[in-house]
């Protein structure tokens, strides 16, 4: 092992079914240091964790420990606690139905029996200290979340370990209790406490980390220096594009008719869901392709799951081609001719043993009732219909569509909705996972909806797809829309400083 | 939210206890409610302490099954398998005591041994416990699947084992059968002027030991912390350090084990064997989980609470048989409504709890 390094991944491997998550990843921690974890959504960070943490049996590659001599063997949480690693997860992972000290005390305390009241003391000392306003005899579930929160870190801080895991620990917590948490994570620094921080604050990884690992599907991009990575760079590392060669690969510019007058054709005024987004607006009008970008989890899909009414709107009001219109449900924003495509196409998407034909009518005999079917022959001849249109390739319209390759799936999906003739269509990540090829084809098409008239909100994770295709970008960073480009505006490096945030002009703006 | 911690008065407690201390309130006042009402507007028997002594030598093995099922409850799971258990149980029992009924000429000289007919009854409990454990913990199959197999498996062997009924005259088992421990004090004046001791049966004892070692379980050892942990979320226990599978396997080894004793102490009380001896079972021990604020969502629960579920259960039904509705079907239309009831009221008062919390 190298000198002082308390924790060090060699060639970690994982995959799952379909997915190969890790693919030879190296890490190094470095004893009394703030290690921060960066990658988007998907990236492998929290997979990482969780082989380093048992949680996970990794496939390939080898762990080594400060005090251990050769590979550890972590095979369950119990042994990385044993072990000397203690972790927050991103999730809060205590039991609601246990008392507070109880949730910082189980599985981590010697002899058979449980001392209540040594329990309730040690608990009391350690939440005053902390100032987390909880007793320790209280029922978790009571907590707020951002108290469960500080429970979690307070257990994981209270244990004698080398290694504490913060995975995306402030989500939940508001400035004071970020401070909070920043104090204390620079204690356990002075004492020599190795610190991996996962967070997709970029601010708070400039406040208190020392190096910065980037992560990008799967892979390992590189370990750096904070002082010599600045934001915009850090931002291209995780996005996986070289500032230098980001020159506009725009084709052709996309007249944009001012035409203030022209009433949209869906208008969203302080909109917000209980998917944690900050309230924002949005408009579109007839003919035109907008889009919304972001790292992974900043926000975009939950702002058009809200439009859609996929998650639970709280507050804010949609204009239907100027008329105030209540969408509670995605049947509602259906019935307005609203077509939502969705991100995960095998969660909200598919009903993988309905066959092609199936699935295509869904959502048109969904709207016209189910009492009145289609004829089966109405059905044939639509399934064949746009099984042509779209070129889906399968054997039959009565395939099931699960054996369908992905790409042929989603574009099943997309007929689905196009069978419905909307008026706005939404298609979040509809080129997510499918071949060149197919891409290309989809956004051909957006091209040719749009030039027909119809709107389209046109998401996706590769910002040159949407370069090409959008010509009204919205920006997203940490759930809260950040800017719009829109005609010249529209260039690769202008949405990495956007997303990244303009240092040179930020200085005040305040941590999210 | 922080409010709760200071807030004095009924809602200050209403918000600061945890669910099952607020069930098992709920429980042991809705007992005492039921009782006194019967003693008031019934009256008769009800007066009499003995009454109640015999609702206990009544129900002694159906305590047992339902602290069993309770731990299982806490710890997410459920086991439908102990009414067939119990049967399997006695009727072997009967068998192996009374083998001079099925071969005399064999066994007249060596009559069958009461301990070792307890360690039948505890290793067929045992052995049921550890094979449902192991399908359930280790091969993650679901629990009400394995349970309803171990079902049906145990009424089969019990047929196997003897098809007809029969009392059971093993002179030793006999005399241990009708041994009443006398209560001192509870004893009451018959019409002729005779004072009459109140006792209870040796189940009972055993029942109420049970009670006491499984409620400090749950309480104070590791293990009993364990299954609320595993009942509440079991990823989250397992990320806190807790041995998942190991802790559903113990739940349902133990409720196995719970069952078989509960199998003697039925045989004990009844001294017979029969095919169809504890039929539905199960059952009672459910709903007298639930009634005492044990929750099928797992995580929520207390042994004290199931005490009084079964107190409960067996009072409605002394209650209607001596309000003269004597016909079975009224017993379990009660019972029906009695569950009904009691899980609205849980659920209404949770949901009451969660609002006064976020409010």
């Amino acid at each position: 092992m190298k000198e002082k390094a308390v924790l060090e991944l060699h060639g970690i491997v994982k995959s799952f079914p379909g997915v190969r998550a890790l693919q030879s990843v190296d890490f190094t921690l470095r004893e009394g240091e703030i290690h921060a974890l960066m990658g988007e959504n998907g990236a492998g960070k929290s997979t990482l964790i969780k082989v380093i943490t048992g949680v996970y049996e990794k496939d390939g590659g080898e762990i080594l420990l400060k005090g251990i001599d050769g590979p550890a063997s972590i095979h369950s949480p119990q042994d990385a606690q044993n072990s000397g690693i203690s972790t927050v997860y991103q999730e809060i992972t205590l039991c609601p139905n246990l008392s507070v000290a109880e949730n910082m005390f189980i599985g981590r305390t010697k002899g058979l029996a449980t001392n209540w009241r040594k329990m309730n003391q040690d608990a009391d000392k350690i939440l005053k200290s902390l100032d987390i306003p909880a007793k320790a005899t209280q029922q978790l579930g009571t907590c707020s979340l951002a108290v469960q929160q500080m429970v979690a870190i307070a257990r994981a801080v209270d244990m004698e370990c080398k290694v504490l895991i913060l995975d995306e620990p402030t989500s939940s917590l508001d400035d004071s209790e970020v401070k909070k948490l920043f104090g204390l994570m620079r204690d356990l620094k002075a004492k020599g406490v190795g610190i991996i921080f996962v967070t997709h604050f970029l601010d708070q990884v400039y406040e208190v980390c020392d190096r910065i690992t980037v992560l990008r599907d799967g892979k390992l991009v590189g370990e750096y220096e904070i002082k010599d990575l600045p934001r915009v760079q850090l931002v291209s590392k995780m996005l996986g594009k070289e500032l230098d060669d980001l020159s506009d690969i725009k084709g052709e510019p996309k007249e944009e008719e001012e035409n203030a007058n022209e009433v949209p054709v869906l208008e969203a005024h302080q909109l917000q869901s209980n998917a944690g987004i900050k309230p924002f607006d949005f408009y579109i009008k007839k003919g035109e392709v907008n889009g919304f970008t972001g790292l992974l989890g900043s926000g975009r899909s939950e702002c058009v799951r809200a439009i859609f009414g996929a998650d639970h709107v709280i507050g804010g009001s949609v204009k239907k081609n100027g008329k105030d219109v209540k969408i509670r449900k995605p049947l509602d924003a259906m019935k307005n001719g609203i077509a939502y495509l969705p991100e995960d196409r095998k969660i909200d998407g598919i009903v993988g043993d309905l066959s092609v034909r199936e699935n295509i009518i869904l959502a048109a005999q969904v709207l016209r009732g189910f009492f009145r079917p289609f004829s089966k022959a109405k059905t044939y001849e639509i399934a064949d219909e746009y099984i042509k249109l779209l070129n889906i390739k399968t054997a039959s319209a009565d395939t099931p569509i699960k054996s369908l390759s992905g790409g042929n799936q989603q574009k099943v999906i997309l007929a689905r909705w196009l069978l419905m003739h909307p008026e706005y269509l939404i298609l979040d990540e509809p080129t997510r996972g499918i071949d060149v090829g197919t891409k290309v084809e989809i956004q051909k098409l957006v091209l040719k909806l749009a030039g027909e008239g119809m709107s389209v909100t046109f998401i996706s994770s590769e910002t040159d797809e949407m370069l090409r295709t959008c010509s009204r970008l919205v920006v997203m960073r940490d759930r809260k829309v950040v800017g719009e480009l829109k005609g010249d505006e529209l260039s690769q490096s202008n949405i990495m400083k956007t997303i990244a945030g303009h240092e040179e002009e930020k200085g005040g703006e305040s941590v999210e | 939210m922080g409010d709760n911690n200071k807030k004095g008065g009924f809602s200050g407690w209403f918000a600061r206890t945890s669910d099952t201390n607020l069930l098992l309130t709920i429980t042991i006042v809705v007992f005492f409610v039921m009782y006194i009402g019967a003693m008031v507007f019934q009256g008769g028997g009800f007066l009499k302490p003995q009454t109640f002594l015999h609702i206990l030598n009544n129900n002694g093995a159906l305590i047992i099954t339902a602290c069993g099922m309770s731990l299982v409850m806490i710890c997410g799971g459920i086991d439908i398998s102990v009414g067939g258990v119990v049967a399997l149980v006695s009727m072997s029992c009967a068998v192996y005591l009374d083998r001079d009924v099925l071969n005399p000429e064999k066994y007249a000289e060596k009559p069958g041994k009461i301990f070792v007919a307890l360690l039948i009854a505890l290793g067929i409990g045992l052995a049921f416990g550890v094979v449902q454990g192991f399908l359930v913990a280790y091969l993650e199959i679901q629990p009400f699947i394995v349970t309803l197999a171990g079902m049906f498996f145990a009424r089969g062997m019990t047929t196997i084992v003897h098809t007809d009924p029969f009392n059971v005259s093993n002179e030793a088992f006999v005399k241990l059968k009708d041994t009443r421990v006398i209560v001192p004090g509870l004893g009451s004046v018959n019409r002729k002027g005779i004072y009459i001791d109140a006792y209870v049966e040796i189940g009972v004892l055993v029942a109420l030991l049970v009670v006491i070692v499984l409620f400090a379980l749950l309480r104070w050892v590791k293990l009993g912390r364990g299954f609320y942990a595993v009942g509440g979320n079991p990823q989250s226990a397992l990320m806190l350090g807790v041995n998942v599978k190991r802790t559903k396997f113990l739940s349902h080894l133990i409720c196995g084990l719970l069952a078989g004793l509960a199998g003697f102490v039925y045989f004990m009380h009844v001294g017979s064997g029969s095919p169809s001896h504890a039929s539905g079972m199960e059952m009672n021990a459910i709903a007298s989980s639930i009634i005492g604020g044990t929750m099928l969502t797992g995580g929520v629960g207390n042994i004290i609470g199931t005490l009084f579920g079964v107190l409960s259960l067996a009072t409605i039904q002394n209650i209607v048989a001596s309000a003269g509705l004597g016909e079975a079907w009224w017993t379990g239309i009660t019972i029906a409504g009695m569950l009904c009831i009691f899980l609205v009221i849980q659920s209404v008062i949770i949901a009451k709890k969660k609002k006064l919390l976020t409010k």
